[in-house]
């Protein structure tokens, strides 16, 4: 919600005292400036990265040069690699999300509608959430072998963890005197879930969702690093055994290209969702 | 000077023609005791609302104000005694509590359960002067209107009993005025029985069949508002009352210790 922030930091208001405006839009222009400027550092990083490979400063098999990743990007995308390792990648953490989701989801309806399902799953959820989940592959491996399998669990419990915990806490966050309302109202047990309920602990819910993309991607990685025989890791542990620190690096560039990817995701759904929230912040 | 009257209230006449003798009450209590720790708030309460009466109950913080409306509310279910309440009641609290996330036409078809809610809620929308709010969020809304919002959609579900929760109190002097004329033209239009919880002393005598005031978790006196409506301030008639209510809170009058 920074940006609307910004947006109300920064807007002239209409009807506005001329010295106001003028204050406004030089902040705008200085805004402005700072937003022009700051793609030259980068920039700059990635000449003095070519110029250093090319001078032979930086060996290859430290660090490819710039040019010689996006010609082998391009490459890969040509001979078929890169989009079937995206794509075996993608399945598994579009599957390993969905069953982590549903779980965390379901776990946190549960817990946080009743008192007796609080007891019953809290407890548990808490003490797995102390566990390090990734060290448990050894034990995945051991009861999973080194399929598919270990690997989507490995996700769905990633993710399964910040969803419960969000939802849970969105559900009991929700304000007490709008349950009252919903009494006066008449409304049923069903009623007030689905409407007072459900969209209330929708906000945290989808700050959970944000939280268990960004670590369903990072357990894939981990988990793709271990007996991989398709998808992205596996192309990049590949290209280690050949010293192709170029493919390494496109591989992690799809990498932070796919997280950024379902950020934008969340985000596009968070403007949708709560737009009874964002009128509010950009009045 | 207006006459303290004790209870029992069976003595106490209603106003109005909704008070004939025999005629059913809107709400009844009997004995209604709540208590919080080993302080009893309300203590073998009696209260009887007609239908269609307009009753004010005043009473210093801590007096049980609060506590008998959320008792008449269903709110409340750690109250003993007896509560009956004729036909269904509806509830404006002190904040608005619309739904954030709800439209303010969903607001109101929230938990209305008639043919054709959507059809209701904008005629109610229109009583209320918020025709044109009826597709915005709760959060944009201005206190006055978000207050009428929440009358409309305590009033669409035509009760026989609408309880106000100290509601116009958080609203400036200027729109607690117009909200005022407004609930009594909504009151005059749907005729419910209302029970009006307040700080306000004025508010209770331009409001008011009924002025209740509550001590030691009974009603320790009640007073019958004969002056017509419109009232004004200065009536006589009021001026007198507004000092033995203001007696009776604990307020002495100005010039006397």
């Amino acid at each position: 919600m920074s940006v609307a922030g910004i947006e109300t930091g920064t807007a002239p208001r209409a009807g506005g005292a001329p010295a106001v405006r003028v204050t406004a839009a030089g902040a705008a222009l200085r805004a402005a400036g700072r937003r022009s400027y700051r793609w030259v550092s980068p920039v700059v990083v990635v000449l003095v990265w070519q110029a250093a490979s090319g001078s032979g400063l930086l060996p290859a098999r430290l660090l490819a040069a710039p040019s010689e990743i996006a010609a082998t990007a391009l490459d890969l995308v040509r001979s078929g690699t890169l989009p079937t390792a995206i794509a075996v990648s993608l399945e598994r953490v579009l599957l390993g999300f969905a069953a982590g989701a549903v779980a965390g989801v379901v776990l946190a309806l549960v817990a946080g509608l009743s008192r007796a399902g609080e007891n019953a799953v809290d407890p548990i959820m808490q003490m797995l959430r102390a566990l390090p989940f990734f060290g448990l592959i050894p034990l995945f491996i051991l009861w999973f072998g080194i399929g598919e399998a270990p690997k989507v669990l490995l996700v769905a419990l990633a993710v399964s963890f910040p969803l419960y915990l969000n939802t849970f806490s969105g559900i009991r966050g929700v304000d007490g005197k709008l349950a009252e309302l919903a009494r006066t109202l008449r409304l049923g047990r069903a009623a007030l879930v689905r409407h007072i309920v459900l969209p209330g602990a929708l906000p945290q819910t989808l700050v959970g969702l944000r939280q268990s993309l960004g670590v369903a991607w990072l357990a894939l990685i981990v988990a793709e690093q271990v007996n991989a025989d398709a998808g992205l890791g596996y192309m990049i542990n590949d290209a280690r055994e050949f010293l192709r620190t170029d493919v390494i690096v496109v591989g992690l560039l799809v990498y932070s290209a796919l997280g950024l990817l379902t950020d934008a995701l969340v985000r596009l759904l968070e403007r949708r969702a709560l737009g009874w929230r964002r009128e509010f912040l950009s009045r | 000077m207006a006459a303290r009257v004790p209870v029992p209230l069976s003595d106490v006449a209603p106003a109005g023609d909704a008070g004939r003798p025999g005629a059913p009450s809107a709400a009844s209590v009997r004995g209604l005791t709540r208590r919080f720790g080993d302080r009893a708030v309300l203590d073998g309460l009696d209260l009887t609302i007609a239908p269609g009466e307009f009753v004010a109950l005043l009473g210093r913080s801590g007096s049980g104000k609060s506590t008998l409306l959320r008792a008449l509310a269903g709110l409340d279910e750690e109250v003993d005694g007896d509560i009956e309440v004729d036909g269904s009641v509806a509830v404006a609290f002190q904040e608005p509590r619309l739904v954030p996330w709800k439209r303010v036409r969903d607001n109101l078809t929230l938990g209305l359960d008639v043919p054709g809610p959507a059809a209701r809620a904008d005629a109610a929308l229109a009583e209320v002067g918020l025709t044109e709010r009826a597709g915005a969020w709760p959060l944009t809304l201005s206190g006055g209107e978000a207050q009428r919002a929440s009358l409309a959609r305590a009033l669409v579900r035509e009760p026989r009993l609408l309880l106000l929760d100290e509601p116009f109190s958080a609203l400036d002097a200027l729109t607690r005025i117009t909200v005022h004329r407004l609930v009594l033209d909504l009151w005059a239009a749907h005729g419910p029985a209302v029970l009006l919880v307040t700080h306000d002393v004025d508010e209770a005598l331009t409001l008011a069949d009924r002025i209740l005031v509550l001590d030691g978790g009974r009603v320790a006196h009640s007073w019958t508002v004969t002056a017509r409506r419109p009232r004004h301030r200065d009536h006589h008639d009021l001026l007198a009352l507004r000092t033995a209510l203001l007696a009776a809170l604990g307020v002495p009058p100005e010039g006397t210790r």
